[in-house]
């Protein structure tokens, strides 16, 4: 019964290792690939259509009801202090640190990582990657790197999407509806938002786009790889759906790391 | 100094605790059609990735013309697998780029044709498979025959030496099947391409065959012309002609 407690634990500390071995080699491949000749220019177009503007509309309406909810929260909580006027400062280094950057990577695992990682999952069990490996085209650089570089560009900028929405979001719940002073709402903003919160939203932005595509992305690859997953269709959406939880849950532990490191 | 194009030298094959080859022996000579012949998991299309360097084996040797495919490296096998076209049993046409991309395929990422030489290559290659009009489509419109036909133009775009086909008729009507291998004569005449076919349509492709394999149990248990395999006196083998080509084929029965 204890021997084969053990004989278990090791065989799952091996498929780990192995894992976390083939998914290091894969980001190294992947991202090796952004430096290959030629660049496929067209093809990161694409995928900042795929990924990043047809994000837009998730973005907006996360963006801008996550503001609104800020705006009625903070108001009933600096109302107690008498301190309504700090709204636009509490909305905007809220969004600008932490609900930006997560939930724009959030929402980013869901519509797009999760399509990404499907996409590359059937690619695999109907044979497309062996197909260009036979044909001696390099699948990273062909399928994977134009994801990575496109991600990269687009998560940032709806990051900051999310964040403008998401303060015209605050403005509306905390100014137009509960009669916040709009002077005082953007001075509180301008008074405590500095340049290191900005740029810690996009150093997050960032990290996070990097985890979303090499997660998504690797874990479809591997789909034939990954124990327990199951094969055909079956296999992709299980292995689809592990990789957004998995996206999810770094996205959250990276967020505590980087606030820790950069705070 | 062995003339055959691909070899295969006491190779095992194993995934986790299945044995799927066990110690195979093969030659494929240059010129001939060869076909990988077996039941459904006896190693038959793990012995064509295996040949394409797609996987590795567990101990053994794979020499394509004479170099050691499991020893190489990722530019190495690039070089060597643009000797190769394959057929694969899907066809694995990429699913985002319509018929005429598709064969473009190789010719784009491959080669160092301009736009006017690629559309001309491309374009007689699908007037001689006879898939004028369907350029625009994608595979997802395209019927399981026409999609065989699309990956075997995209394979000969690079006009390969050597041509492996996985189970090329599965899933096709007899009408399909007997265009398949219309289609399969007239690119090899052209072409002059070795073949290896890995088939279960046994009864057919024995007439395509210059040499047949049989795989049984992840062991080679036949390998020789098609005649002397439907003639065979080895049990094994007798059991499998009967199974695959039916009693009125058994030698028992022409003598």
């Amino acid at each position: 019964m204890i021997f084969k407690f053990i004989e278990n634990l090791g065989d799952r500390a091996l498929y780990n290792l192995n894992d976390l071995g083939r998914m290091g080699i894969f980001m190294l491949r992947s991202l090796s690939g952004i430096f290959k000749r030629p660049f496929r220019f067209r093809a990161v177009v694409r995928q900042i259509r795929e990924i990043g503007a047809n994000s837009f509309g998730v973005i907006f309406f996360t963006a801008i009801f996550t503001g609104m909810v800020l705006g009625l929260q903070g108001y009933y909580t600096l109302r107690k202090f008498g301190s309504e006027g700090m709204l636009g400062s509490a909305v905007s280094l809220s969004l600008l640190r932490e609900m930006g950057p997560v939930l724009t990577a959030l929402m980013v695992t869901g519509r797009a990582g999760s399509a990404m990682c499907a996409e590359i999952g059937i690619m695999r069990n109907s044979e497309q990657i062996d197909a260009l490996e036979c044909m001696a085209i390099d699948p990273f650089r062909y399928l994977i790197t134009p994801k990575f570089i496109a991600i990269l560009i687009s998560v940032p900028l709806l990051t900051m999407i999310f964040n403008v929405v998401g303060i015209f979001g605050g403005y509306l719940a905390g100014v137009k509806m509960l009669g916040v002073n709009p002077g005082a709402f953007f001075s509180g903003m301008e008074s405590s938002v500095v340049n290191k919160d900005i740029s810690m939203g996009i150093i997050k932005s960032l990290v996070f786009a990097v985890l979303i595509v090499w997660i998504c992305t690797g874990r479809g690859y591997f789909v034939d790889k990954i124990e327990g997953a199951g094969y055909g269709a079956e296999g992709v959406s299980r292995v689809t759906t592990q990789a957004v939880v998995l996206s999810s849950i770094s996205i959250l532990i990276w967020d505590y790391i980087l606030t820790a490191m950069l705070l | 100094m062995s003339e055959a194009i691909i070899q295969l030298v006491d190779v095992v094959k194993d995934f986790g605790s299945q044995r799927i080859l066990d110690h195979v022996n093969l030659e494929i000579l240059p010129g001939r059609t060869t076909v990988i012949a077996g039941g459904s998991g006896q190693g038959k299309s793990v012995t064509l990735k295996l040949i394409l360097g797609l996987l590795k084996p567990d101990s053994g040797t794979i020499l394509v013309k004479g170099q050691d495919i499991a020893a190489m490296g990722r530019r190495e096998l690039n070089e060597i697998r643009s000797i190769f076209g394959v057929l694969f049993q899907g066809s694995a046409l990429l699913d985002s780029l319509n018929v005429f991309d598709n064969v473009a395929l190789p010719l784009r990422e491959r080669t160092r044709l301009n736009r006017d030489q690629t559309r001309e290559q491309v374009v007689n290659t699908l007037l001689q498979l006879g898939l004028v009009g369907h350029d625009e489509k994608f595979p997802a419109q395209l019927s399981g025959g026409m999609k065989k036909r699309v990956g075997l133009a995209r394979a000969l775009q690079l006009q390969p030496e050597i041509m492996l086909f996985d189970e090329p008729t599965t899933g096709l009507d007899p009408e399909k099947t007997l265009e398949i291998y219309q289609l399969f004569f007239e690119t090899q005449r052209k072409f002059k391409y070795t073949a290896v076919i890995v088939s279960h349509d046994i009864p057919k492709v024995f007439n395509l065959a210059d040499q047949v394999v049989v795989l049984n149990g992840g062991k080679l248990v036949a390998f020789d012309r098609p005649e002397e395999i439907q003639l065979s006196e080895i049990p094994e083998i007798q059991s499998f002609v009967k199974a695959t080509m039916g009693h009125l084929y058994h030698s028992s029965d022409m003598e």
